[in-house]
């Protein structure tokens, strides 16, 4: 952990080497996550409420989402870059330094531009959380924490997967995007609203909407079951088959080299 | 010790012609071809020793030093690192060696140097007091001094090398490995590199092993050179050894006044100019002083340099010896 730290505080000095650099892309990542928002908002002045969710429980939803990915992505970028760290040699140097790969690669790369994303989170968080209608009690709070961290979490095993399937193959790779970004995007609206068969593929197969759909319902109480609350926890355990997944990649890299 | 065992690796590379139609026929059904990168590679390297590690490019220098390093897994064979398989036993294995990478850094680009190597610091557990005096130490034969506190990215390449070197002793490793780590460097920093790596072998015993295409490397550093070409072992043994390989003539080249002396029995030429000629002599044919005797004879010399086959020609003649 500490050394986590020494890595995280160095990708920090590195940036800051760049000022204006950064904060022009993190104005970047800010005015992209802002259309999605504007999305929402102008679907809400026309229909008002949407499979019986308002704007302030929707916009809940789109924080969460928002929030999770963001630091997925800010923390976890090394697997997101992951093709280039295998490309130009990158990778053979963390093999051979005597530490856990997956942590080598997490800290390897990290972007904090994406804190103008993160910023839009919080912005929305503000308001979302006084206008969902949610009667804020210490357990619902706990459920929010849980659908955030927990998301973030089950972003990171998606981008796992994207860096293991870059140990097969160099092509093709945009395919994992319509679960990373476009989980982020379709994310902005409960997830039942798209149909009973994608829920259950959400639910089953890439478990998104066990830290967005099903908690949400608990915070509005139209679940009362403690499972409802701890289903995000049991999406971690997609973590499991991401990891050894990635295990599996990095088993073929060696016996293949490319 | 370093034991390599009948050491065997196959790599399958998807065969495309060029064209839009192999592109696309690609996309459905790959071809692939085996490239037998080490065939039944065996050799033995002794603590302290320094071995120059020579071929071709795609001869699989770089595939047995990655073997070597853990970063590869062999089809078969037996690789025992002082009591190790390094793909089994990666991280321990990896925290006895150092490796330079002479064409891909390790350092941050955007930080001070010092940042970077207190980092390594980290990642190997190294003491601080321990990693202080190694550092001192570094520093001063490596002339590093004022050069920590540069962010990578603004130091000339020979500066960087000589922090890459540094950043891959600091854990005090036993074995270094370098891949071809004079890429690039100047005539004074590849002069410095070679004492420094030998002082290096010479007051902690470290074993050297360097993969390099520049002979002089191999010249100042080594006493044994492994040539390796088409996945096999060809050579294994000293310089002087690698010489007897090589073709033994000799090249006089001439300066004159007055009209070009003529040649005689096992002389060729291979240059002539006004006033100056190069001529290769065979020694079985004729004696080198005898040479000398028969020019001299005919015009008057006022340069007469003498010289066998450079290392580098030695190589080139014997990559062609074993057609790789």
């Amino acid at each position: 952990m500490r050394l986590y730290l020494k890595f995280f505080s160095l990708h920090l000095k590195s940036q800051m080497q760049y000022k204006t650099s950064f904060f022009l892309t993190a104005l970047g990542q800010f005015l992209g996550a802002f259309t999605s928002f504007l999305g929402i908002y102008f679907m809400f002045m026309r229909f008002h409420t949407l499979e019986d969710f308002s704007f302030g429980q929707a916009l809940l939803c789109f924080a969460v989402i928002l929030m999770a990915y963001t630091m997925a992505e800010m923390l976890g970028r090394g697997f997101d870059l992951f093709p280039q760290m295998l490309g130009n040699g990158e990778f053979d140097r963390a093999l051979v330094r005597p530490m856990n790969i997956v942590f080598q690669v997490l800290a390897a790369k990290m972007d904090f531009s994406r804190f103008g994303r993160l910023m839009q989170a919080i912005l929305v968080f503000c308001y979302a959380i006084p206008n969902s209608g949610v009667v804020w009690t210490g357990d619902k709070i706990l459920t929010l924490c849980l659908m955030v961290t927990c998301g973030s979490l089950v972003f990171f095993g998606l981008f796992l997967v994207y860096a293991a399937f870059s140990f097969f193959t160099v092509e093709g790779l945009e395919f994992m995007n319509v679960f990373t970004d476009g989980g982020r995007e379709f994310g902005r609206y409960p997830f039942s609203v798209y149909g009973k068969n994608i829920l259950r593929f959400l639910t089953f197969v890439i478990p998104l909407a066990l830290f967005q759909y099903y908690p949400l319902l608990y915070l509005l109480d139209r679940e009362q079951s403690v499972l409802y609350m701890l289903l995000p926890l049991v999406a971690l355990l997609f973590l499991l088959p991401c990891y050894a997944f990635f295990r599996l990649g990095l088993r073929r890299y060696k016996s293949t080299g490319s | 010790m370093i034991t390599l065992q009948n050491i065997c690796k196959t790599f399958r590379v998807a065969k495309r012609q060029a064209g839009f139609g192999h592109a696309v026929k690609a996309l459905f059904s790959r071809e692939y071809e085996l490239v037998h990168a080490l065939q039944d590679v065996s050799f033995r390297i002794y603590d302290g020793e320094m071995v120059g590690y020579i071929g071709p490019n795609g001869a699989g220098k770089s595939t047995t030093i990655k073997i070597m390093c853990g970063i590869l897994t062999p089809d078969s064979g037996v690789c025992d690192v002082d009591g190790r398989t390094p793909w089994r036993e990666r991280v321990a294995h990896v925290r006895e060696i150092g490796v330079v990478f002479g064409q891909r850094s390790q350092l941050w680009w955007d930080v001070p140097i010092i940042d970077s190597f207190e980092l390594i610091r980290d990642i190997y557990k190294v003491e601080n007091r321990l990693f202080q005096n190694t550092l001192d130490e570094l520093a001063a034969l490596l002339d590093l001094g004022e050069i920590l506190k540069t962010p990578a990215r603004s130091l000339s390449h020979g500066q960087r090398m000589r922090c890459e070197i540094a950043a891959s002793l600091l854990h005090q490793p036993k074995t270094l490995f370098l891949d071809e780590p004079t890429i690039g460097l100047d005539a004074t920093a590849k002069i410095a590199f070679r004492q420094f790596i030998k002082k290096l072998n010479a007051e902690h015993g470290t074993t050297v092993i360097l993969t390099t295409h520049d002979m002089q490397d191999i010249e100042a550093l080594t006493g044994r050179i492994l040539l390796i070409g088409n996945g096999r072992i060809l050579l294994d043994g000293s310089l002087a050894d690698l010489k007897k390989h090589a073709s033994e003539s000799k090249t006089l080249i001439v300066e004159y006044v007055g009209a070009m002396p003529a040649l005689c029995d096992g002389m060729t030429l291979s240059e002539a100019k006004e006033g100056r000629i190069v001529v290769t002599v065979d020694p079985s044919a004729l004696s080198v002083s005898d040479a000398i005797i028969r020019l001299a004879a005919q015009t008057e010399l006022l340069d007469v340099s003498v010289s066998g086959a450079s290392s580098e020609e030695m190589v080139a003649a014997l990559y062609k010896e074993y057609r790789i």
